[in-house]
């Protein structure tokens, strides 16, 4: 008789250790084509994977074998015109099979080995450059699809979750109900002694022996234990569903001429990092492009950061377009909206005052979060210090230098930390 | 009879009804002996896991069995492949894995094909029977998981990885050709291991003790040749005598040569193997439809995808890829089957022991008692040679064409036979490459020997790639000769140890 066991539903996966081992080894392969990808692709395509090819000498594993050379004798099948003695042309291109390169082993020829990185390992690589903590990944990748709430107490659960004000609420209501009755015979028998002590002096048996009883009551009332076990309440959180709205993310960027590919391609990683953000919590995104220099316009992706297009610049332009859109198309009440500028800071001189007050009047008070990240080298520039006056004022406008694409989570990092205190 | 089933759809209860009725037919009619079979239900995916950890159900952690994975998953989810429809694993009680994907014909197939087929080999052949101890693996493959779990734990899992990506370059060279190995239980092994480590690391220790000689007669001496003879197994040396291993990276040595050699009757067997699984799920499933078991569905879609398994595409055909070893496996039982029952002149004139005698007991003895290379020269005839149409073509570089060499004529047979044969022989497909020498009195230096065959040099990239591992293995120099037939020296390869070990 033959064992039949039922295994589909055990040992899923077992090969997910060594494809991540495998992912390790050629990470720097794989980093390079996600910053690639990342370039070619829009801020809203990071739902699938991504094509990941490595070169298959990078990738094999050596052995020894034969190389070109000497005599080799080939038995094949399906002669139809060969006679014995027959001396034929090499073919061209190598001689013909034998111990020939490993590399064919996997069907790939010489080409480069292919193969598919998840949406999960896509974004892990995608992070991994923007030294995310860990924690942060995972939600940022949704896989924490449920938040934690409070919900209320329990009787039971960690030291950690110890909820010590209603402990010891709950301790001294114990304690109330437990002492009153020994409270009640102690006042009495305190009453008692004084009228003893009114007629009587101290030495006699009844006011010893009344003493004696005050004090044992004193003693039971004592014993009574300050906290139980049986008092602690712990905190208790629940798993909800993670919460769903809309929202809308406006991506302004400058597109003056010193705005150069690599700036683009470190704006555009910020605007992945809060698009996926913002996929988390929200049902429905919507993005908004706007580009500017001297004037504002709003564009497609493409357009945003492709064109060529360029001039001076006059940063107001794009706010006053910003806000024009907010109060036309989405309405502060139905909509949660964030912004995200992008410039290399530099602005017409006496537009940046301009800048601080459209911020401040129009934009911010519409606005869930705001976040600005100068993309530059040297010294801040005069868009900087007028936003510095608005950023204290305002706890929900962040702003940053980046200078590599590892500066950008740091911007990023407020975002997360401001976001309880900016819940609407 | 009424048919067991008549759906294409599987059921647990259809899997034991048709697992029962051919057994009846393979063990109770055909007298096959088999381990005890464990049929297992997986999913694609799990097919996948098990097919790029080499087929074990158990074993370390490796990159490269990552690297499987990934591209057997590319190949099966762009429809490229079909997945292996088999897995079946030499062990006791014998694994088997049926897809869950498969439908009742090809779960009865695999059954047939495995669990009787492949399972009876890996009890019969010698070669398993010597090399193998089928009770004993996957306890062994726990052991050797748990113990290199523990090492990247220990030492990182970047320098385990670095250790095993050597000792697997050295894979085919890590077997043993004809001692007979030790069959140990998981508890032996795990309580002999400590043992080893202490004992292995004191006798390296003492083999290199340089302790200045005063004695002036020994000075003048031969220093004493090491190895006395050259080895042939590269991981069995390193792992005796590699001078820095450390006792931890012995023992992964030690595990990469186990796996190895337990892998090693499956290279020289493939057809034999491939053929006679191939040849019993044919007679199987056809004596099941004898006997009105299945209908006439089942045998329509049993066949089709049977002629694709056998299917020998020639030589001009785009998809070529040599000889196919289910193809010339099956037809060679096959064609014993027939040189017994229905022998002709020719088969009288060329097997006149195997023409009229009992089938059965004529194929039990091919399939018990050879490996690829003398099962050819044994027993493919004239005929077979004939029907698949085969030549053989002689490619020597010092002429400018190509030479026929012998074709399926009279003259050609037994030509065509041998060199068929010699086809199949590991050990003149693979470079012979051993252990030479080390400089025990000077600078420690390894030196391997690849004896040349036919004139054949050593492929230079990777010869070059390979000896860097062993440098990381052996800590000292390393050289590689190819010596040809009178002994000189055609090719040096050389990998100083210090500089280029420090990273591969």
């Amino acid at each position: 008789m033959s064992h039949i066991i039922d295994r589909r539903l055990n040992g899923k996966n077992k090969s997910a250790v060594n494809r991540e081992r495998f992912l390790r080894r050629f990470k720097a392969q794989i980093k390079e084509a996600v910053s690639r990808a990342v370039k070619g692709r829009s801020i809203t395509d990071i739902e699938s994977g991504e094509k990941v090819s490595i070169p298959v000498k990078d990738i094999s594993e050596p052995v020894f074998h034969h190389g070109q050379g000497g005599i080799r004798e080939q038995v094949h099948p399906g002669n139809e015109e060969f006679i014995r003695g027959d001396r034929i042309p090499r073919p061209q291109g190598g001689g013909g099979g034998g111990g020939g390169g490993k590399a064919s082993q996997d069907g790939e020829g010489e080409d480069d080995f292919v193969f598919e990185l998840s949406r999960e390992e896509f974004l892990n690589v995608f992070f991994d450059d923007l030294a995310l903590p860990n924690l942060i990944k995972t939600q940022l990748m949704g896989v924490e699809e449920l938040k934690q709430v409070r919900a209320g107490y329990t009787n039971d659960g960690t030291p950690a979750n110890i909820s010590i004000v209603r402990s010891l609420r709950g301790a001294l209501a114990r304690r109330v109900a437990m002492a009153a009755p020994t409270l009640a015979r102690l006042g009495e028998a305190e009453e008692g002694l004084d009228e003893l002590l009114e007629s009587d002096d101290e030495s006699t048996q009844e006011v010893r022996e009344q003493r004696k009883r005050i004090h044992l009551l004193r003693e039971k009332l004592g014993s009574i234990p300050f906290i139980d076990p049986f008092d602690l309440r712990y905190n208790n959180r629940i798993q909800q569903p993670k919460p769903t709205s809309q929202a809308v993310m406006f991506c302004i960027m400058d597109v003056s001429g010193s705005m150069d590919e690599q700036k683009k391609d470190m704006a555009k990683r910020f605007f992945i990092l809060l698009y996926l953000f913002l996929q988390r919590n929200y049902d429905k995104i919507e993005v908004v492009f706007i580009r500017h220099h001297t004037s504002a316009v709003e564009v497609n992706e493409e357009d945003f950061f492709h064109s060529r297009e360029s001039g001076g610049t006059v940063v107001s332009s794009a706010l006053n377009l910003m806000a024009d859109i907010v109060k036309k198309r989405y309405n502060s009440s139905e909509w949660n909206i964030y912004a995200a500028q992008a410039s290399d800071g530099d602005n017409w001189d006496s537009d940046s005052a301009n800048c601080g007050r459209i911020m401040e009047e129009q934009l911010l008070p519409y606005c869930q979060y705001f976040a600005y990240i100068e993309i530059t080298e040297g010294e801040p520039q005069n868009l900087w210090y007028e936003y510095l006056k608005v950023k204290e004022r305002q706890r929900h406008f962040a702003m940053q230098k980046i200078r590599s694409a590892s500066d950008i989570y740091p911007v990023f990092r407020e975002l997360f930390k401001r976001q309880p205190a900016t819940r609407a | 009879m009424t048919p067991i089933s008549t759906g294409s759809e599987w059921t647990f209860d259809l899997i034991d009804e048709y697992d029962r009725e051919i057994r009846k037919i393979a063990v109770d009619e055909f007298k096959l002996d088999v381990y005890p079979n464990q049929l297992e239900v997986i999913t694609a995916e799990q097919m996948m896991d098990a097919y790029s950890s080499v087929g074990m159900p158990v074993n370390y952690h490796h990159w490269s069995f990552g690297k499987h994975f990934v591209s057997t998953e590319k190949s099966y989810k762009r429809g490229q492949m079909g997945l292996a429809y088999e897995i079946v694993i030499n062990s006791s009680p014998c694994i088997a894995y049926l897809m869950e994907e498969n439908s009742m014909t090809m779960q009865a197939l695999v059954i047939a094909h495995a669990a009787y087929g492949h399972n009876s080999f890996f009890k019969g052949n010698y070669l398993f029977r010597a090399w193998t101890d089928a009770s004993a693996i996957i306890d062994y493959l726990v052991f050797a998981k748990s113990y290199i779990s523990k090492c990247e734990e220990r030492y990182g899992i970047d320098t385990v990885e670095e250790l095993l990506d050597s000792c697997h370059a050295l894979m085919n060279y890590g077997v043993d050709r004809y001692k007979r190995p030790q069959k140990l239980s998981l508890a032996e092994e795990q309580a002999r291991q400590e043992e080893r480590e202490q004992y292995l690391q004191m006798q390296v220790n003492d083999l290199w003790r340089t302790i200045p000689r005063r004695d002036k007669d020994d000075a003048n001496r031969e220093p004493p040749r090491f190895p006395a003879e050259p080895q042939e197994n590269l991981l069995y040396f390193i792992e005796k005598s590699a001078p820095l291993l450390e006792p931890w990276q012995r023992e992964l040595v030690r595990i990469v040569r186990k796996v190895a050699q337990y892998f090693y009757p499956q290279r020289q067997t493939q057809v034999m193997n491939e053929g006679w699984a191939t040849f019993w799920h044919y007679t199987i499933l056809n004596r099941l439809y004898d006997k009105g078991l299945v209908t006439d569905g089942f045998m329509m879609e049993f066949l089709q995808s049977h002629t694709n398994v056998v299917y020998q595409p020639p030589v001009t055909a785009r998809w070529y890829n040599g000889i196919n070893p289910y193809a010339l496996g099956f037809s060679m039982y096959q064609d014993i089957k027939r040189i017994c029952e229905n022998p002709t002149e020719e088969d009288k004139a060329w097997f006149p022991d195997l023409a009229g005698s009992d089938w059965r007991a004529s194929l039990e003895f091919a399939m018990k008692n050879f490996k690829d290379e003398s099962f050819i020269s044994q027993y493919l005839s004239p005929k077979l040679i004939r029907e698949f149409r085969m030549f053989s073509i002689r490619d020597d570089d010092h002429e400018d064409k190509l030479e026929v060499s012998a074709i399926h004529d009279e003259n050609g047979y037994r030509d065509i036979r041998s060199k068929l044969a010699e086809q199949y022989n590991l050990g003149s497909r693979e470079p012979n490459i051993q252990v030479w020498s080390v400089n025990v009195r000077g600078d420690r230096s390894l030196t391997l020997r690849h004896t040349m065959h036919n004139r054949r040099p050593l492929d230079e990239g990777s010869a070059q790639e390979v000896l860097k591992h062993v440098g990381r293995l052996w800590g000292f120099d390393v050289r590689l000769e190819s010596a040809d037939n009178d002994g000189s020296i055609t090719q040096r390869f050389e990998v100083k140890s210090s500089l280029e070990l420090q990273r591969l």
